[in-house]
Parts: structure tokens; sequence; C-alpha cells
């Protein structure tokens, strides 16, 4: 069993000033401040961020992959939420 | 997301019935057509075995793989070579940790894993178990077995498996300088005094054929790879990468003046490909058998390191139950 | 090692201090190279514990800290071979001086023992760096200001994380508070080496290049009092005796520490690497 003294994170890292927070993989720590030193450590070697998050795994709820269909199919066919699904004519500018 | 608590093992069970029948027909058209595998979708329980046993085996062999290099962190001739050395096993600690975070999304624990590697039930890469008595070996390492490794790893920054396709991107990226540095170590001693000339042609003698044995089995003696080809884990067969290795390295140490270890080495014109004698399989069985030059010492280290760090880890745990307890009372 | 001239100390206690009198070269030279050899002689210690640590993450967090000194290391050796003049480049200065002639803090070589002894050490240190380095950033002499002022923010990292071990250790369990309760103990008497002023830093303090070393006491003690108490561990009174590694006097440690890092270069002369 793993230690659950020492459980998992997740990192999130800002990679520029103005970008998102994106995942970027996990790290064992006993409390959160080692957890975000842990994350420093372990995925800004190379300079690859500004900015860091880390949370409990436990504390992410995620939504199931067999109900992907349900969740994520009815907005497929929604295509007149896209700006390509109109026709205008080329002389209009700025539209 | 890769997250041990989204595992749940229990769901994965594999369903001997029609359904799972079904299911496992569906998993394999999805990789078919190139798409990744996630944690939590459904996945055939020997492909979950199978990657939990590959990748943790991998993040063992860079855990190991920090110590014969290690050796000579203290003792780095220059300090640029000590700082890139520091860089290159910190990161081989570092590609350790990703690979360990990559097999826990498959519902393994790291401490179980690590406890495999310590009681010596888990393998790793039998290069390792080989020893650095020269600073040439540092070079010879990064070359060679980084070569090598560049070259299994390549290929499987595509595996069917999201987070160890994404764990292998990180790592080649992270691992493009480590078989330069290496490269420029050979370079700088081949061109060296004859003391150092020698010291490069030792160190290629003793890796050469322990580099072309981390290529596994040739593959009419792999037992893992029809399976692992067919769940697009792996892309190129052992004696594929094999010869490429031989036929990229060859050419290189040519160019160090330096002599590869093989009497029957010949360029065949034809395919131009490199032929390369018969390789020492008894020796590569005694090594993973335990029988190498440093497996116990290798094991050793890991153990006492593990061991040492005993009482700091209880520590750290202890010290966070206080927090804890003093959060919800200062709550209360 | 030769003390400062006191001709230098009187022009600048005269107060007349043009851009030209910087402290004389090799006065420079000198301490730079104490902070150098300080810097150096805690990545090599620190460069020991990468594959032998606790856990895989603190393999890598004492790594990223052994890099950052050995950068500053190498940065200031640079610069105390430039002041010196003798055509010495960092490697020239690593690894071809007699251990007497390292001029690191004592505490800097003291083994390092345990997880407890090498994190404590690493506190009493990056609390006097943080207070040293802030110093130096306001030096009249600007190669070492910058040098100073990137060394500040990696070192305000380093006290992060040692007194984040000092505290988890020291109120963690028993066997932990024990065992960094003795580091402490044990690495106690070199740190008045740290605030104790010889001429050569009187003259260079004096001159506006490098802090009073005295004037760095308050602000590493009160650094070093928030973690202590946080961490359960008590202060050790005064150590009665002192060393002076800066000074080039050394215990036995140093010896094995530079035996070892030195090898190739002192068994290979004149190769290149």
């Amino acid at each position: 069993m793993s230690d659950p003294r020492s459980p998992l994170w997740e990192v999130f890292v800002r990679p520029r000033s103005g970008l998102e927070h994106k995942h970027a993989g996990s790290v064992h720590a006993t409390d959160a401040r080692m957890a975000l030193e842990h994350a420093r450590d372990l995925y800004t070697r190379r300079g690859e961020g500004v900015s860091l998050w880390v949370v409990r795994s436990s504390d992410i709820v995620a939504s199931d992959p067999a109900e992907a269909d349900e969740l994520f199919e009815p907005a497929r066919d929604k295509i007149y939420r896209h700006p390509t699904f109109y026709e205008i004519p080329e002389e209009v500018k700025t539209l | 997301m890769y997250a041990q608590a989204l595992d749940q093992p229990e769901g994965h069970r594999e369903c001997a019935s029609a359904d799972g029948a079904a299911l496992e027909a569906r998993f394999l058209s999805r990789v078919a057509s190139e798409q990744k595998v996630e944690p939590k979708d459904w996945m055939p329980e020997r492909y979950r075995r199978t990657l939990i046993r590959q990748i943790s085996q991998h993040a063992h062999s860079e855990i190991v793989g920090m110590l014969p290099e290690g050796n000579w962190i203290t003792r780095a001739p220059s300090l640029k070579r000590k700082a890139i050395l520091m860089a290159k096993v910190q990161d081989e600690g570092g590609h350790g940790a990703y690979l360990y975070a990559a097999a826990e999304t498959l519902g393994a624990a790291r401490e179980d894993l690590i406890e495999q590697l310590l009681s010596g039930a888990a393998k790793y890469s039998s290069i390792f178990n080989y020893p650095t008595p020269t600073w040439a070996d540092v070079g010879a390492i990064g070359w060679l077995v980084d070569g090598a490794a560049i070259m299994n790893q390549i290929p499987l920054c595509r595996c069917s498996y999201g987070p160890y396709a994404r764990a292998m991107v990180r790592i080649c990226k992270e691992e493009s300088f480590h078989q330069r540095q290496g490269f420029e170590i050979m370079l700088t001693l081949a061109r060296g005094t004859p003391e150092q000339r020698r010291m490069a042609q030792e160190a290629l003698n003793r890796w050469w054929w322990p580099s072309l044995m981390m290529f596994g089995p040739g593959d009419a003696d792999s037992k893992h790879t029809a399976d692992s080809v067919r769940w697009k884990i792996k892309r190129f067969t052992n004696d594929e990468l094999r010869q490429k290795f031989v036929d990229f390295t060859v050419p290189q140490a040519q160019f160090l003046g330096l002599k590869v270890p093989d009497p029957e080495l010949r360029l065949d014109e034809a395919s131009g490909h490199y032929r390369f004698g018969a390789i020492d399989w008894a020796e590569f069985n005694e090594v993973l058998r335990g029988n190498g030059p440093c497996n116990r010492e290798r094991l050793a280290a890991r153990r006492e390191a593990h061991e040492s760090g005993r009482w700091v880890r209880e520590a750290a745990a202890a010290y966070a139950e206080k927090q804890r307890a003093r959060t919800s009372a200062a709550a209360a | 090692m030769s003390e400062a001239l006191p001709a230098q100390a009187q022009m600048t206690a005269g107060g007349a201090i043009g851009a030209s009198s910087l402290a004389p070269d090799a006065d420079r030279a000198k301490y730079v190279l104490r902070l150098a050899d300080t810097s150096l002689i805690v990545a090599q210690q620190l460069g020991a514990w990468i594959g032998q640590a606790p856990a895989l993450e603190e393999d890598l967090g004492l790594a990223n800290i052994a890099l950052d000194l050995l950068g500053q290391g190498r940065l200031l050796l640079a610069y105390a071979g430039e002041l010196e003049g003798r055509g010495r480049d960092e490697d020239a200065l690593a690894f071809l001086r007699e251990p007497s002639e390292f001029v690191n803090v004592s505490l800097a070589e003291q083994p390092n023992g345990d997880f407890a002894d090498t994190v404590m050490r690493q506190l009493l240190l990056d609390a006097w760096q943080i207070e040293l380095f802030e110093a130096l950033e306001r030096s009249r002499d600007e190669r070492l200001g910058q040098i100073a002022a990137k060394a500040v923010k990696e070192t305000r990292y380093h006290l992060r994380y040692s007194g984040g071990w000092v505290v988890r250790l020291g109120d963690g369990t028993a066997e932990s508070h024990e065992r960094t309760q003795q580091a402490l103990q044990r690495l106690w008497p070199y740190t008045a080496e740290l605030f104790d002023a010889d001429p050569l830093e009187e003259a260079l303090a004096a001159a506006g290049i490098g802090p009073h070393p005295a004037a760095l006491a308050a602000g590493w003690r009160a650094r070093l009092q928030e973690v202590l108490a946080e961490a359960t561990l008590i202060l050790p009174p005064p150590a009665s005796f002192r060393w002076y590694g800066k000074r080039g006097e050394h215990n036995e440690h140093l010896g094995h520490l530079l035996a070892e890092m030195q090898i190739l270069q002192r068994t290979y002369p004149g190769a290149k690497w």
C-alpha cells in the first residue's frame, strides 16, 4: 500500500505570465509546503514556470470515462457555436 | 489527470464474459487507431500489468542509474563538469519520479514499487550493475548508455498509455543534453594525454557490449515483444533498435579515434548496416540473475539510503500529523 | 593569510573614497575567495548526498541547492582569480590549492553526518548568507554586488528548504527532535566565526566593499530563532573555543574533502578535462 502519510499531490505550473496553469504531474509530500517545494524542485528545474499550484490528488473530482458519451457527445453537433459556421461575403470587413 | 485517487482497480476487473471480449475488442481498436489510453479507461488486466512492470522497471533503472555516475560527483575533474554531472544525476532522479508517478496512475503505489526494488523482486536495467572505475566511464555512460536509452525511449513518447507517453516526452526533452555531454567528455579525453586516451579506450571496452545488451534479448527470444507491439507500447523490436544504435555509434567511435571492441565488426556495403559479432547472452543472463559486477553494491546502496532515511520520513509524517491535529483543534 | 594593510584602513577611515579606491585588489581577492570557498565547499558536500537522500524528492532538492552554491562558487572564484591577477582560473583555484589556502568558514566543512546535521548546517549558513548577500548587493564593488544579487534569491529558497526541514525534524518524532538538537549543539561552536571580524573584513567594511561581520549577527539570529522556535529547539550557550576557517585554520575534515575533490587534477597535472 502507498504510505497514506505521504500522499500524492497534483502539480500545476504556469509556464509564463499571462498563461494558465497546466497540469505537469504529481509529487509525494507529507505537507502542503513540502508539496510546493517538491513541485518546484521537480517540475521547474529548467525554468518551466513562474507560478505553481499543488492540490491533494484525493481532492480532485473527475468525470467517469464511461459517461464520456453523455457528457461530451451532445456538444459535438452544435456547430453553430463556431464562427466558421457562418457565411459572410468577402467584402464585409471586421466581422 | 494523473491521480492515484482516481484509480478504481475494482472497476477494471477482467471480465471473462462476452462483455469482456467486447470491451477488449473496443480497446484494441482504439489503440490501433492511435487513441491514447488514460488512467480511468477500461484496459485489459494484462496491459495494465505489463505497463506497471515496464514503467516501474524503467523508474528503478533511473534511480539505480544515479549511482554509477553519482560515484564521480565529488571527484569530477573541473567545476564545469561537476555542475553538469550533478544536474544530470539529478535529472535521472527526476525521471524516476516522473515514471513512478506514471506507474501510480495504474493503481500501483510508489512505496510498494520501491519495496520490490529493494527486496530484489523487481528488475532494473542491468547496465547499471557495471562499475565506473575511472572518469572516462562517466563519459562512456553518457555517450553509449544514454545513447542507447534515448533510442529505446523516443518511440515510447508515442506509447498508447497517455501518462507514460507524456512522461517520456518530458524525459526525452530533458535527456537530450545527457548524451552530448558524454560524447564531449570522451572527445576531450580522446584528444588529451596518452593516459586520458587509454582511459577513454578502456571505458569503451567496458561499456560497448553491455550497451548492446540494453536493447534486450534478440527478437526470437523476447517473450514480451508480441503483445507490446500489438498494444502499441513498443513500436520497434529489440534487434531493430540495436542495429540502429550500432549504425549510429560506430562512426562516432571512429571520429573519436577509439576502437570498438568487436573483431567481427564490419560495414556491410550492400545494406549500409554494420554487422557485429555475437552478443554474450550468458553474461547478460548472469548479470540479470544478480551476478553482475556491482548488483550487490547497487542494491545495498539503495537499501542503505532508504533505511537511513526512514527516521526522516517518519519525522515528516509525524510533523504533518501534529499540524493537522493543531488545525482541527483550532477550528473546533 | 596576511592581514589587510593598515594604510588602507587609514585611507578609508579618512572618508575620501574615490571610485579608484575600492581597497587594493589583493585584499578584495582574499575576501572574495572566502565567499567563494564557503559556497564551493558546501556545494561539494551536498553533491555527496545526490542518490543517497532520505527520499527521491530530497535528492532533487539537495541537488538544486548544490547547483546554486556551485554556481556561486564558480562566479566568485573566477572573480577572485581576476582580482588576484596571477592567471588562476576557477579550476586552478578549486583544484590546485592546499587545504591551508582554503578560506571557507569552518561551518561549511563540517561533515554531512545524518540528514539533521546537513539541514542544520544549511540553516545556519543560509540565514547568514542571506544577511551577507543582502549587504553585498550594496557593495561599492559592482561585480560583487551583481553576484550577490543573484545569490541572495537562491539563498532565500535555500533557507526555505533548510528551515522547513529543521522545523519538521525538530517538531517531528522524539528521535528526530533529539538528532536535530544534537546537530545544533555540534555545529554551534562554528557559528561564532561568522560574526567575528578580522582586519581584512574591517578594512573592506570601511571601504564599503563588504559588511562588517558583526552587523550581520542580529538579522541572522532573528531568522534562526524564528525557525528554531517553530522547531521546538533550544539555542545552545556561546562556545568558548573558536575556529577560523576563513583564515585558513581548518580542522581535519577539509583535507579529506579536498583530497577527494582534487584527485584527478592532482594525479594528471596539466591535463584538460
